[in-house]
């Protein structure tokens, strides 16, 4: 039962499993965190990573298994249940209240706060007040204090998710250096990351999550990442059932230039080029940047730095019309942000025709018939459902969003997870439809957080890694494996030092 | 000091306005004086009682459509349990009906937490369910108020050591107003509870992730809010000397009340005394048009005007404020 290394485990899970409805997110994890030790908590999409430590800070209640505490059995019934048993969470996000001072904060989760100046001076932020309004102080000061009001606590466990993600690489250097110091002080920390640089250069141990199995409870060592990578993907790798053609890219002048392009706190430098003709996929952990760039590319946030070319035509998009008017045609990721669930699919496939027909005044109704007529047709839609598309399946709904961009034509399909959670013969359809899309000359941009995918839909791949561009080859040569090591940043120079 | 002034130029303003309409009503009417100031204040005493509760539950995120039919229902139950009581019986009825008011608020509170359901569709399905109560309490305006109970709230205030002729210019109604207020406020703001009230207000994941409990804390924001719908509805008795079954006009005038007073909608931030000083604003507006002799209908409009003015001229300056 003890993992290798320790002796007696501050933070004990076991046996922790949870189901939503018919899907089972974790069927038998564990994690063990020793006094003094940090141990990082991994795993791919889906791996149950997130539902994990929703349980463990008590935004969950587990279906069965036990957690203890120093030896106790712990009831996590609310984050304010785990705070008390000793476990503080650091978030993604900040979770301070935007509209309260820092004093008030504090004392909204009793902070001492003789403690918190001390940590607010040691992570180096020089200039607090504690009469500063939240609201009007940057993130990665936030991100700060989130950590120093967890360290005022003395926490027995302290549970840190994805918090580096928004900070400045100085900042980042601080805060490792600050969580290896409370361990080697002999206090327990669960690292949550994909950067497997972090990890290196601070944990212990790693625990590795794979649908919902604790598959892997490793001593973090020289090399170590590739093994982490085998047990994140499982043995499961299958052969590539579509035989990825040589470039298909049509000759000439790239469709879209991406140029350096920062937005956000999290898109850094990203560049690429995207032919006509081709389906370019893009692959990238959670929050690396890729939503940011969706939206830059789309129309919906304004590019920080950088610049975007369309035909060899420099352009910049302050409006989603604007983007819409180049010929830059958004699906995004949720589904119902792209259609009008309560309205039926006819009207939906013809909604982005009608911007073409006729700007003012009447339909066309049997040129509007026609088109949506071809359109629902190609797509083999369902369409007894069709009077309202709230009622189609998600697969169909995701069929819809493509396909009244048929209808309509489209030069640059920007697509953003597409697949996402559909079944596997829908997923072919939409693989099949955006090749076809390709062969009629349409450019296509193809996130997915599906790493299979790349080699079933895309002809090259682009990778981004902390908001750049860390990788990008053909399709062909696109294995999960390369893909996920390029996905968490492993390449030749961030290596685990030897 | 800048900070105290930057912080609270809201309410600043809002003070300057009133102080601004005080001195144009005694333009318009050179003889308005003691008694008018006294029956502006009781005028608004319910409006203003109403604004403050319904303030504090859009700070805490939420609204309580139900404010003016929990108002009618503590309006009869104090006037039909008063009627021909000695003062003693009186002051038990009053500690009641306050009584009645928290738990028609957490009652509220309660559904919203437990049923999930919308605060707004919730609290519209309550007032017609309050309305209802309060008809079958009374289904006419009747009952009675104790005579001590209407004296706190009538006339100039007498202090001792101070001359009558300064003292009758505060009238009884402010001071009720404003000892009530301060008395269930002031420890509240300064408590964990008054804290969370702006924290769910503010960002509900935040909160509770902050371990604040989020529905506990959501009720009792409610029930706040029904104790000062409890307060409004005996300061209707008390001005009238009757209970009134049929809500008063306090639910629209409370939400215009709030927004004008600096209280977001959508909640955590903005303070009590921005919506008493609204209250006053709106109430001294009304005046002044009847005063000028202006049609109704078109002092409705002007009304509604000024508050969409102020508002919006509001949301400019924060704006600005937030760009340097």
């Amino acid at each position: 039962m003890t993992p290798a290394g320790t002796t007696s485990a501050v933070l004990d899970a076991q046996g922790v499993s949870k189901r939503f409805g018919a899907v089972v997110a974790l069927k038998d994890a564990s994690l063990q965190v020793g006094r003094g030790e940090i141990v990082a908590l991994m795993g791919a999409n889906g791996a149950g990573k997130s539902t994990l430590v929703k349980i463990l800070t008590g935004a969950l209640k587990r279906d069965s298994g036990h957690v203890r505490i120093h030896g106790r059995d712990v009831r996590l019934t609310s984050p304010g249940a785990a705070r008390a048993s000793g476990l503080v969470p650091i978030y993604q996000e900040p979770s301070l209240i935007p509209d309260l001072d820092v004093a008030d904060n504090l004392r909204l989760c009793e902070t001492p706060v003789e403690p918190f100046r001390h940590w607010v001076a040691e992570l180096g932020i020089a200039d607090l007040r504690m009469d500063d309004a939240i609201r009007a102080l940057p993130l990665a000061t936030l991100r700060i204090l989130d950590l120093a009001r967890a360290l005022a606590v003395e926490p027995d466990v302290l549970m840190l998710d994805e918090m580096t993600a928004a900070l400045p690489t100085d900042l980042v250097e601080r805060v490792l250096r600050t969580v290896r110091a409370q361990a080697d002080a002999g206090r327990s920390v669960i690292y949550v990351s994909h950067r497997f640089r972090e990890i290196a250069a601070i944990c212990d141990r790693a625990t590795v999550l794979r649908e919902g199995l604790t598959v892997g409870n490793l001593k973090i060592e020289p090399g170590i990442e590739e093994h982490i990578v085998e047990l994140m993907l499982g043995g499961a790798v299958t052969a590539p059932e579509r035989q990825a053609t040589a470039a298909r890219r049509a000759p000439g002048e790239a469709r879209l230039k991406v140029r350096g392009l920062r937005a956000g706190t999290r898109l850094s430098d990203v560049s690429f080029d995207l032919y006509r003709g081709e389906v370019l996929g893009l692959v990238a952990l959670e929050g690396q940047g890729q939503d940011e760039l969706f939206d830059v590319l789309a129309g919906n946030r304004p590019a920080l730095a950088g610049g975007l070319e369309v035909d060899g035509k420099a352009v910049a998009f302050h409006h989603p019309a604007d983007a819409i008017a180049e010929g830059l045609t958004l699906v995004p990721g949720d589904r119902a942000h792209a259609l009008l669930m309560s309205r039926s699919v006819r009207e939906n496939i013809a909604v982005p025709l009608l911007a073409r027909i006729r700007n003012w005044g009447a339909i066309a109704m049997g040129d509007e018939a026609a088109r949506v007529g071809a359109a629902i047709e190609r797509l083999q839609i369902d369409t007894r459902a069709q009077g309202e598309v709230r009622r189609l399946s998600g697969g169909n709904q995701q069929k819809v969003t493509i396909a009244r961009w048929i209808a309509k034509g489209v030069k640059t399909l920007l697509l953003f997870d597409p697949t996402r959670g559909i079944d596997i013969r829908t997923k072919r359809q939409i693989y099949a439809l955006v090749r076809e899309l390709a062969d009629q000359g349409a450019a296509v941009l193809f996130y997915t957080s599906e790493l299979a995918e790349i080699r079933l839909a895309c002809d090259r791949v682009v990778v981004i890694f902390n908001g750049r561009v860390v990788d990008s080859f053909d399709a062909a040569e696109a294995d999960e494996a390369r893909l996920m090591r390029a996905a968490y940043g492993l390449t030749a120079k961030d290596a685990v030092p030897a | 000091m800048r900070r105290v002034l930057t912080n609270n130029s809201w309410t600043i303003g809002l003070a300057g306005l009133l102080a601004f309409l005080l001195i144009a009503t005694k333009v318009i009417q050179p003889d308005f004086g003691v008694s008018g100031l006294d029956s502006l204040a009781r005028a608004a005493l319910p409006f203003a009682l109403a604004s403050v509760g319904m303030a504090v539950v859009v700070i805490a995120g939420g609204i309580d459509l139900s404010m003016a039919a929990m108002m009618a229902v503590a309006s009869v139950t104090g006037a039909v349990l008063m009627n021909g009581a000695s003062d003693g019986e009186a002051a038990l009825a009053v500690l009641f009906v306050l009584m009645v008011g928290i738990g028609m608020g957490a009652i509220n509170g309660t559904l919203i937490v437990l049923t999930r359901v919308p605060d707004i569709v919730v609290t519209l399905a309550m007032l017609f369910v309050w309305q209802g109560v309060a008809l079958l309490i009374l289904n006419a305006p009747g009952g009675s108020a104790a005579p001590w109970l209407r004296g706190l709230i009538v006339g100039g205030v007498t202090l001792p050591f101070l001359p009558a002729a300064l003292t009758e210019w505060i009238p009884k109604a402010l001071v009720f107003l404003i000892v009530v207020v301060g008395a269930i406020w002031l420890p509240l703001r300064r408590s964990k509870l008054g804290l969370r009230f702006y924290a769910i207000g503010s960002d509900p994941l935040a909160a509770y992730r902050s371990g604040v409990p989020v529905g506990p804390t959501r009720i009792a924001a409610y029930a706040v809010a029904g104790l000062f719908a409890a307060l409004g509805g005996l300061s209707v008795t008390m001005g009238t000397g009757i209970g009134e079954p049929i809500p008063g006009p306090y639910l629209m005038a409370s939400v215009a009340a709030v927004v004008l007073g600096g209280v977001v909608l959508g909640g955590g931030r903005g303070g009590l005394l921005g919506p008493i000083l609204a209250v006053l604003v709106l109430r001294t507006v009304r005046m002044d048009l009847t005063l000028l002799s202006i049609d109704p209908n078109v002092a409705a409009i002007i009304e509604g005007t000024i508050m969409a003015v102020v508002v919006m001229f509001g949301a400019v300056l924060a704006t600005r404020g937030r760009k340097t």
